[in-house]
């Protein structure tokens, strides 16, 4: 039943000798980006190492090349001083590299069983000539697997019923099967509560025990210190240090060595008039505890910032803004009390969410500009009979355009063919054309350039300058430092800490998403 | 001006998608009017008069199902209930003249509300529970065959039938309702069938956000639109439609034959996939589906006249219907 490759007749627990994995000179570059910069990264069985760094640091990038999945790189890797190329994730699989990805779901197969998910390589690859499957023995396998690592979960339920921790663990299950010296996590606690976690840190441990080395990433620098011995930070496509992790390594210096990045140019915020408040949210919980008890005033003219790392909430915080999921707690804008349950009543009472999905979720991506700027401000266009009056439409959208310097040939250029950037100012342009209060903006800068990233910033200055409310949701830091004034830090779906952005910097607010207090 | 002359540039490939339908019309008229060619008369009996009102006539009542079907792909949706929808009509109305002699404005109005449960319990599926419409819309369908069924004690209603009871029905079929059936009304109710379905969908803003719902549900929602609101409004068009069809249909043929009805589905569903590749619209239409009914008609007419099998015709069609959706998805691809 199992393929007689070499490796893979090493059994786990059987192996005790120690193998070391190097990676050396590292670099690897995409279009216009060098994403790694001669990287050197080394990890031993048995080790639990853990890679940290900011966004975009290239901690993924890396982990990618270990895995096969960026097969262009240039530098030399070596297993046990034996050099070798990754070329492909079948590369990777011989060698006994093995990574599980934060999307859980992207690897699973929800209609099959846990059983056929564990030995799912074992189905495809290792038949051979067989045509039937030997279900008992498939079975028999998994839960052997499964109780080596004293997980417990029936093999028979299906993938698609599963908890995101139960998810996890089949997939590290199936790592496992396919014998893996080194097992790469890619932030695997973000998504997990603290109980989830604990179970997950022994799992990991047991297989530390069994002579893997597990590369640990995370955000969550206070939890690296109960499981791993030795830490990379890396920064600005490079690596900045490997140390041992120990107490005398204070979480302080970490985000230090992870920061130490200045800014790319100092952007000047213009002064706006901060007036009465404008949005209390008071005890806000989503129905599902995705976020919890959040407490936040947006004051008439005042930018709000939502920092937090990839995961902290700060999606679904905004989106329950906007009535998207349910929600319990109070709302009250401009001194009244409002209860919206889904987008359509939200957007009635005046809030805007430039959403961080913009190809999916913010533009029509395949209609015209003036349609994407008339669609949440139809009636300001329609007769008695809805009857839509299209020659306004579009002159409102030649006025946005002209307004919000938005490059496009024509009103009547379609959406999926202007830049993002452009795109962005399309989505912006609907709300001001709404007449919406409150701005909510998540994640705004994403994938556009640092031009339209300045135009954003003016725009955002623009309507707390006429005396609207803005929330700024993002993981660059840097950017809520140059457009807020506040800022709220969020940490496993809550507000963990308020800070007025002239007393802060990028440090404090890394010291405080990564669960620091 | 870089535009301008891209688009006045030839493209064999997008000429093809955007008039392939139109063209297909076209040939096949020749390709009937030549093959039905009466040497005696030197005249085609394809292009007589009565041959095109008869192909008008079949063509009305699948072009009204088939508007129904076209609001509910415009919200990316698909409803195959209406064929079991138009059934239901059918045989209901009959049954409100021939067994309770009833005038033709209650019979209609009553019809028409009785079928919209179709649309409700529709609606709770795909809507609510988040059944996949296609199979939702099917259960729905094999529920409502069962209806009229049920409801007709498994035979056909006409005039002066034998009830179960062993009297006989009282009601007759009036004139009026008979003429709903025949030309010019069965012509004209179609014709402002299409033109109310293109001015809502095109001139509406409920139109424009049915649209935006198809095109991209996420952020039609993230843009204040009521996703599931427009969806319901799309699946009682449908449902109201189809059931406008059935009335039609006994009104042409004075009877309610068992699943006569059902029959209309391939045809309307045909109609308004074709639909979507007419003039390059790449969405559903009320226009293209017109156009795609016609079609429909003709291919079906000019089958008929040129003595092709009856068992062999549902090859032609479903081919021409394949051919169609490969323009179609061709078109889509390159977006």
């Amino acid at each position: 039943m199992f393929c007689k490759d070499k490796i893979l007749t090493i059994t786990m627990g059987e192996d005790m000798n120690e193998h070391i994995l190097e990676m050396k000179n590292i670099s690897i570059e995409f279009p216009g980006v060098k994403a790694l910069n001669n990287v050197d990264f080394s990890v031993k069985s048995g080790e639990i190492h853990a890679l940290v760094g900011a966004n975009g640091a290239g901690k993924s990038t890396l982990m990618k090349v270990l895995a096969g999945a960026n097969t262009h790189y240039t530098g030399d890797i070596f297993v046990d001083g034996e050099h070798v190329e990754i070329r492909s994730p079948k590369d990777a699989k011989k060698l006994g590299i093995e990574i599980v990805y934060q999307e859980v779901d992207v690897a699973l197969i929800p209609y099959l069983s846990v059983a056929e998910n564990v030995m799912f390589n074992t189905l495809v690859n290792g038949m051979g000539k067989k045509q039937l499957v030997n279900w008992s023995q498939i079975r028999k396998s998994a839960k052997e697997v499964l109780d080596k690592l004293h997980v417990d979960v029936n093999v028979n339920t299906l993938a698609s019923d599963l908890t995101l921790a139960q998810k996890q663990m089949v997939l590290i299950a199936r790592c496992v099967v396919e014998k893996c010296r080194f097992l790469i996590l890619d932030e695997p606690t973000a998504p997990l509560s603290n109980s989830e976690t604990v179970e997950l840190f022994r799992v990991v441990r047991e297989l530390s025990k069994e002579n893997v080395g597990v590369i640990f990433i995370s955000h969550r620098l206070n939890e690296l210190y109960e499981i791993c011995q030795n830490i990379t930070v890396m920064r600005d496509s490079r690596n900045i240090i490997t140390l041992p992790l120990t107490t005398d390594l204070k979480a302080n210096t970490i985000v230090e060595y992870m920061l130490g990045r200045k800014f790319e140019e100092v952007y000047e915020k213009r002064v706006c008039e901060i007036g009465e408040p404008l949005l209390v949210i008071d005890n806000l919980c989503e129905n599902h505890g995705k976020i919890k008890n959040i407490n936040i005033t947006v004051r008439k003219g005042e930018i709000v910032g939502i920092a937090g790392l990839v995961g902290a909430g700060k999606t679904e915080l905004c989106k329950t803004l906007f009535g998207d999921m349910p929600y319990t707690g109070k709302v009250t804008l401009n001194g009244k009390e409002i209860h919206y349950k889904d987008p359509a009543s939200a957007v009635k009472n005046g809030f805007a969410l430039v959403p961080e999905e913009r190809r999916k979720e913010g533009v029509l991506i395949s209609d015209s500009v003036f349609s994407n700027i008339s669609i949440s401000a139809m009636h300001k266009y329609t007769n008695f009979l809805s009857v839509v009056n299209t020659k306004k439409e579009k002159e409102d959208a030649r006025r946005m355009i002209a307004d919000l310097a938005i490059k496009t040939p024509s009103e009547n250029q379609t959406v999926s063919l202007l830049s993002g950037g452009n795109q962005q100012k399309v989505v912006v342009g609907k709300w001001l054309n709404s007449e919406a209060e409150i701005y909510i903006f998540d994640e705004p800068t994403k994938g556009i350039d640092v031009g339209a990233k300045r135009d954003m910033y003016q725009l955002i200055e623009r309507l707390a300058a006429e005396g609207k409310g803005a929330i700024y949701a993002t993981c660059e830091f840097n950017e809520i430092l140059s457009i807020c004034d506040r800022v709220y830090v969020m940490y496993d779906g809550q507000i963990v800490k308020e800070l007025k952005v002239s007393d802060t910097d990028e440090k404090e607010l890394l010291y405080y998403s990564t669960g620091g207090n | 001006m870089e535009q301008t002359s891209n688009k006045k540039k030839f493209k064999p490939f997008d000429f093809i998608t955007k008039w392939g339908t139109i063209l297909t019309i076209i040939i096949l008229i020749i390709v009937f009017t030549l093959g039905n060619w009466d040497s005696a008369t030197n005249s085609s009996l394809f292009l007589t008069s009565s041959n095109i009102i008869t192909i008008l006539r079949s063509i009305s009542i699948t072009s009204i199902i088939a508007i129904g079907l076209t609001y509910a792909l415009a919200v990316d949706g698909m409803d195959l209930s209406i064929g079991a929808c138009a059934n239901f009509a059918d045989t209901f109305i009959m049954t409100m003249f021939v067994w309770y002699n009833l005038s033709i404005g209650t019979s209609i109005i009553l019809t028409l509300l009785v079928c919209l449960i179709v649309a409700v319990i529709n609606s709770i599926l795909i809507v609510k529970l988040k059944i996949p419409d296609m199979v939702a819309a099917l259960s729905v369908m094999f529920m409502f065959q069962g209806v009229s069924l049920t409801y007709s004690k498994g035979g056909a209603i006409t005039e002066r039938m034998m009830r179960p009871d062993g009297t006989q029905a009282p009601g007759l079929v009036p004139e009026a309702f008979r003429a709903l059936g025949a030309e010019p009304w069965l012509i004209i109710i179609m014709l402002c069938v299409v033109v109310f379905a293109h001015f809502f969908l095109t001139y509406t803003k409920h139109g424009r956000y049915m649209y935006a719902v198809g095109g991209n549900p996420e952020a039609a929602k993230l843009s204040g639109i009521s996703v599931s609101k427009y969806k319901v409004l799309a699946y009682f068009l449908s449902a109201a439609f189809a059931a406008l069809g059935g009335i039609c249909l006994a009104a042409r043929v004075g009877t309610a034959q068992v699943s006569a009805g059902d029959a209309y589905l391939m045809p309307s569903v045909a109609a308004a996939y074709i639909g979507f590749s007419v003039l390059g619209a790449g969405k559903a239409n009320a226009f293209g589906t017109l156009i795609g009914a016609v079609l429909v008609g003709i291919l079906e007419n000019g089958l008929i006249m040129m003595t092709v099998p009856y068992y062999a015709m549902n090859i032609i069609k479903g081919a021409v219907l394949a051919i169609a959706l490969a323009m179609t998805y061709a078109t889509k691809k390159r977006h």
